[in-house]
């Protein structure tokens, strides 16, 4: 994607990934208040109309996904976003969206949780996000972003995936990202894809008419459904997996982290290196599909991984999938909306690597 | 030898497909479906017509009306009109709506539809029962009513009493044309499709939002014969439902706007 074909912007996550929006050619946007995405609304209602384009406040997130799940049904480019207990109410959408085949943005500014939870930032919704809030056989691919350009980037790459699999995307930002401020660049002109839809909601002029639906009612019916699904979330298996690696060629203890907790690893991965710490940085960009192969084929060198979350140990499951056992997996976390220092981490860290050294004396 | 004159006075509607529905004997969901279709060809707009088919018994109308259909989840079909409408006003969007869909669990999406007075056409199909998951209450459902949930009638003073709907939105500035019609005889439907064509013309002039409840029969579940439904209609549910417009905010606009006009200068 073009970085350079526009100026620089001091601008918050929220705000940033709005006219990233706009920006990709969404021209429908729908949405409710919740803190702390509330920039996304007053962004949108402000800059919408003049981009001859819907905002619209919702009554509720129930609304506001179900009315994205019109605006895609016709053809529009549409987006919600929310934070965690809002997205808990967009799921039933979100499954409809799925089962219909419709394309949608939706991101979740993630706060803590459960129930009304906390203001604050965090990655409580990993399980939400990866294995379908909603009911129903379904996947969506989930985007993390870590820096504001990465929400940008991210936010304009969703509504393209969105249209190309004709599947909901989900960009999984958090309260940090979302209110921090950092300098990006939107390109005035994205690279961006808009693929005729044919089968959208148009008016039935010269054919036959088009119906959006989920319901099969003939149980080998909607299992014929479910397999062309699936095969179409196989082919995002295969070729929307994304991640990072930081100093991964020698490192024994391998971070892993995502969004924002992948920055706070980045600093303690500098500081360990100082101290001569071999260390490196897994970093899943795509959440789903989770980059299983690419984080197993690290375990030939790694002697043991240190999954770092703002949660209470949730991505560390699909770590522990991946390493299949081989090499032992800890987590450290915080939670609430509590962020864990870089300290911290160097802490954990250098706590794991004493451990494993002993242990390897012991073996040999 | 005398001469033939044949004329078609009476045909399927272009606007549905020929096949045969899955609706119970006696049930109104098909009538009001050739309503709207016979309405739809009258318009000339079925090409550029978009219908919703909510959770409930006629859900499957997209396999019966001959143009673009959407199903929607759960009461949110207000909410999807509305996404429709507002991403390609030159749609005519209709939300067809059962009284569970409707009243219970899509409440909050068609008070605030109507409260911003989407330009959309609801048909509100009443038939005091969930048809679909085998005849429990309804919103709708009259007071004494036997229904699964209710075994012993539906008793207002433990679970409410029948919801009318169009009376409720009337409080909504915006809305535009609210109306109750009914199924139990032929110029009731007569007038129901009155009703439905001048809501759908709303519409198509960009007049805002309108809403026709229809009260329809429903034998299965009321457990009675067809042509007894109709009766139990006219004694029963139109007491508590009563036929009429509450409210066409377009025609008093008209009106008012006439009667300026016929005023002398001053």
């Amino acid at each position: 994607m073009a970085q350079n074909d526009g100026d620089r912007t001091l601008m918050c996550g929220n705000d940033a990934m709005a006219e990233a929006a706009i920006r990709a050619g969404c021209r429908c946007y729908f949405g409710y208040p919740i803190t702390p995405q509330n920039e996304v609304t007053a962004y949108m209602s402000k800059r919408m109309p003049e981009a001859g384009g819907t905002f619209l406040q919702s009554e509720s997130e129930l609304a506001a996904v179900n009315m994205v799940f019109g605006a895609a049904a016709v053809g529009a480019r549409a987006m919600t976003s929310s934070s965690s207990p809002g997205i808990s109410l967009k799921q039933e959408g979100i499954s409809y969206l799925a089962g219909c085949e419709l394309p949608a943005v939706i991101a979740n500014v993630m706060r803590g949780g459960p129930g009304l939870g906390s203001i604050g930032p965090s990655q409580s919704d990993y399980f939400q996000a990866t294995r379908g809030g909603g009911h129903g056989d379904y996947r969506h691919l989930v985007l993390a972003p870590s820096t504001v350009q990465e929400l940008v980037d991210h936010t304009i790459l969703a509504f393209d995936l969105a249209d190309r699999y004709r599947n909901p995307v989900m960009v999984l930002s958090d309260g940090i990202l979302g209110q921090m401020m950092e300098p990006v660049v939107i390109p005035d002109e994205p690279e961006t894809h808009e693929p005729a839809k044919p089968w959208a909601l148009t008016g039935a002029a010269g054919r036959a008419p088009n119906v959006v639906k989920s319901l099969y009612l003939d149980v080998l019916e909607l299992e014929a459904h479910n397999r062309d699904l699936q095969a179409k979330y196989d082919r995002m298996e295969r070729d929307e997996v994304r991640y990072e690696t930081l100093e991964a060629e020698d490192a024994e203890v391998m971070l892993v982290a995502f969004g924002t907790v992948a920055r706070i690893c980045r600093s303690a991965l500098g500081a360990l290196r100082d101290r001569g710490h071999r260390v490196g940085l897994f970093r899943p960009i795509t959440l789903w599909p989770f980059p299983v192969e690419a984080l197993r084929a690290t375990r030939e060198r790694v002697r043991a991984y240190l999954v770092v979350e703002m949660n209470m140990g949730q991505m560390v499951e699909d770590v522990r999938l991946a390493v299949e056992g081989r090499r032992p997996v800890e987590f450290y976390g915080r939670s609430g909306g509590a962020v864990m220092t870089v300290e911290q981490v160097v802490e954990r860290v250098e706590a794991l690597a004493a451990r494993e050294a002993a242990s390897g004396e012991g073996a040999s | 030898m005398r001469e033939v004159v044949r004329e078609v006075v009476y045909q399927m509607p272009e606007s549905l497909k020929p096949v045969v529905t899955h609706y119970c004997s006696g049930c109104g969901h098909g009538i009001v479906q050739r309503l709207i279709a016979e309405i739809v060809d009258e318009l000339g707009i079925r090409e550029r017509t978009v219908g919703i088919s909510p959770v409930g018994c006629a859900v499957l109308g997209y396999d019966y009306f001959n143009f673009d259909v959407s199903e929607a989840a759960h009461g949110r079909t207000p909410a999807v009109a509305t996404g429709m409408k507002r991403a390609r006003p030159d749609l005519v969007v209709f939300s067809y709506q059962g009284d569970g869909d409707l009243a219970a669990i899509g409440t909050a999406e068609i008070v605030h539809a109507a409260n911003r007075g989407e330009n959309i056409t609801v048909i509100f199909v009443n038939n005091g029962v969930y048809g679909m998951t085998g005849g429990q209450m309804a919103p709708t459902t009259l007071a004494g009513q036997v229904t699964k949930t209710t075994p012993r009638g539906r008793m207002p003073e433990d679970v409410g009493a029948p919801l009318r709907v169009p009376e409720m939105l009337a409080l909504c500035d915006e809305t535009t044309f609210l109306a109750r019609c009914a199924l139990n005889s032929p110029r009731n439907i007569r007038a129901a499709k009155r009703a439905l064509k001048k809501a759908f013309q709303y519409q198509v002039d960009g007049a805002g939002f309108s809403l026709v409840e229809i009260v329809s029969p429903c034998p299965t579940y009321w457990g009675v014969e067809p042509l007894e439904a109709l009766k139990w209609i006219e004694e029963k549910v139109i007491p508590r439902y009563p036929l009429g417009v509450f409210k066409d905010a377009a025609a008093a606009a008209a009106a008012a706007e006439g009667a300026g006009a016929e005023a002398p200068a001053g």
